[in-house]
């Protein structure tokens, strides 16, 4: 079987409390996709429908979708691994098209997080984890990430003023991305003033300005077959590796505290799928719910040695004029993590950088670009290298 | 008229709140009530679990022993929750956190009565059984 290209991509604004339904968010992504690949949905052979299904009241939310978007009476599946769901809908087209079953398929993520509250949510992200023996102690993703920043602290040095760095980064660009939630400027000093939301502990060691916003939104990849892709795109951006790996969703079935060990499994074989290093990569989106979990990408993906990954972020390696730029759309932490949504959203970001067509935020003439998303507290992992 | 069903539903009174009430392991909720905190091994190939499982994936064995935890472990890692999710509330501030016990983990809460200021990653200490102001069980990290 030939190769497997993304023909277009599309996505959203991401906000709080989008003032529609879910069938209306995910045609916002699902329109712009489509526009962006010219095509019409008689073109399209089946779609996948990606989200955490907790949020919504809607069950089984891929035959209401297909319907709304006008692709039945197509076959339609629906995937879910929490926060990495629509990364996993992507590697599971690729089975798809690969395999010659289907020519052209849609990859649909999305989340309305905002019909419940903040608490609510924590509760039903804490349900993520083992809800027979964590969950009845009180958990909450930021806990465990928190568990894993404090280990990273304990056994390389890490600090709090690391961390910090890279929400000040992310905030950079989400000033510049239109699709953004959280676009006012996050500076430094706001993690040490006692005034500024931002120093405000969540669980230590992480403060508020270390943790993601939750966000509403959708978005959409659609790929094709070689043959197809050249004939109805210009710029097809070819899907070179795909890396998955799961683990233990217990925090007592886990060896490693200072880095996920699903991000090494699936980095390893999505290199070794596309036949690159993490030298060849130009420009990457990590799965950063929370500050420490970039700082775990950087070590996790070969961008820096174990324990090295605050030499990135301090040195500025990560930002667009680096030697490997990370989240230059803001990330999770001020683009949003619309949970279902995210792992299509960084697709398109690298997308856009491929073709050169992200506007400020472009980095300088990428040709290789990676997008690591992550599910649960690293219980999920999915690794994607994309190329020209 | 009619026999009364036995209702086994004892896992219901592990943790603040509890978001299971059947398992083939509510032993574990009977032994907390004796002060005990137990896990399974497996009798057919040896294995140490926790938390406690019915059964074993490696020879996919159900025939399971109980097993006492006993002696110290050492911190892997921990956080101190200043926001909890729903249910919790009343608990905070309360601190979660990871033992290595050498041949398996235990994931649970540090006492209450350790100021955060006390507590550093690798220092040892004990599981021992907390019994919880609304009535139900779960166990907590003591110092040695």
């Amino acid at each position: 079987m030939g190769k497997v290209a993304i023909i277009g991509v599309g996505q959203s604004a991401f906000v709080r409390g989008y003032p529609g339904s879910i069938r209306e968010l995910a045609f916002e992504g699902f329109k712009e996709a489509m526009q962006d690949a010219k095509i019409n949905t008689k073109d399209i052979d089946a779609s996948i429908i990606c989200s955490a299904p907790e949020y919504d009241k809607q069950r089984s939310p891929a035959g209401v979708f297909a319907e709304y978007l006008g692709l039945t009476p197509q076959p339609t599946f629906y995937v879910e691994t929490l926060c990495s769901s629509s990364s996993t809908g992507l590697k599971l087209a690729y089975a798809l098209v690969h395999s010659g079953l289907h020519d052209v398929v849609v990859v649909l993520g999305f989340q309305k997080m905002s019909e419940i509250s903040s608490a609510e949510s924590q509760e039903r992200m804490g349900r993520g984890a083992d809800i027979q023996w964590e969950s009845p102690f009180g958990t909450m993703m930021p806990a465990y990430y928190a568990m894993y920043a404090r280990a990273h602290m304990a056994k390389y040095g890490t600090t709090s003023d690391d961390l910090a760095l890279i929400r000040v980064k992310a905030a950079t660009y989400g000033r510049i991305n239109e699709k953004a939630v959280y676009r006012k400027p996050v500076t430094f000093e706001m993690f040490s003033d006692p005034e500024s939301p931002m120093s405000n502990p969540v669980s230590s060691p992480l403060r508020v300005g270390d943790c993601c916003a939750n966000a509403d939104g959708s978005s959409c990849v659609i790929i094709a077959g070689e043959e197809k892709a050249k004939a109805f795109c210009e710029k097809p951006v070819w899907i070179r590796g795909l890396g998955a790996a799961s683990t233990a969703v217990n925090m007592s079935g886990r060896d490693l505290f200072t880095g996920l060990t699903v991000a090494e499994h699936a980095s390893r074989q999505a290199y070794k799928m596309a036949g690159v290093t993490p030298k060849d990569i130009d420009v990457a989106e990590v799965h950063d719910c929370f500050t420490i979990a970039e700082m775990m990408a950087y070590e996790n993906l070969g961008f820096a040695k174990p324990g090295e990954g605050k030499e990135l972020i301090k040195s500025k390696e990560t930002y667009k004029e680096g030697s490997i730029p990370v989240n230059i759309d803001g990330g999770l932490l001020s683009k949003g993590h619309p949970i279902g949504a995210t792992g299509g959203s960084q697709i398109r970001t690298i997308v856009l950088q491929l073709r050169g067509e992200a506007g400020q935020m472009q980095v300088k003439d990428p040709e290789i670009g990676l997008v690591h998303n992550i599910g649960g507290v690293g219980l999920y992992g999915n690794v994607t290298i994309l190329g020209r | 008229m009619g026999q009364k069903r036995e209702i086994d539903d004892r896992f219901k009174k592990f943790g603040t709140v509890s978001f299971t009430s059947f398992s083939k392991v509510n032993d574990f909720v009977d032994y907390l009530e004796d002060g005990k905190i137990m896990t399974t091994r497996c009798k057919d190939c040896g294995l140490v679990f926790f938390p406690p499982r019915a059964d074993c994936y490696q020879c996919l064995s159900s025939n399971m022993e109980w097993v006492e935890i006993s002696g110290s472990g050492r911190l892997i890692s921990y956080s101190k929750l200043e926001y909890a999710p729903v249910g919790f509330g009343h608990d905070l501030p309360y601190s979660i956190a990871v033992l290595d016990y050498g041949d398996f983990k235990v994931f649970g809460r540090i006492a209450d009565n350790i100021p955060e200021s006390d507590i550093s990653v690798g220092m040892e200490f004990k599981t021992v059984v907390n019994h919880l102001p609304n009535g139900q069980l779960n166990y907590v990290f003591q110092k040695t």
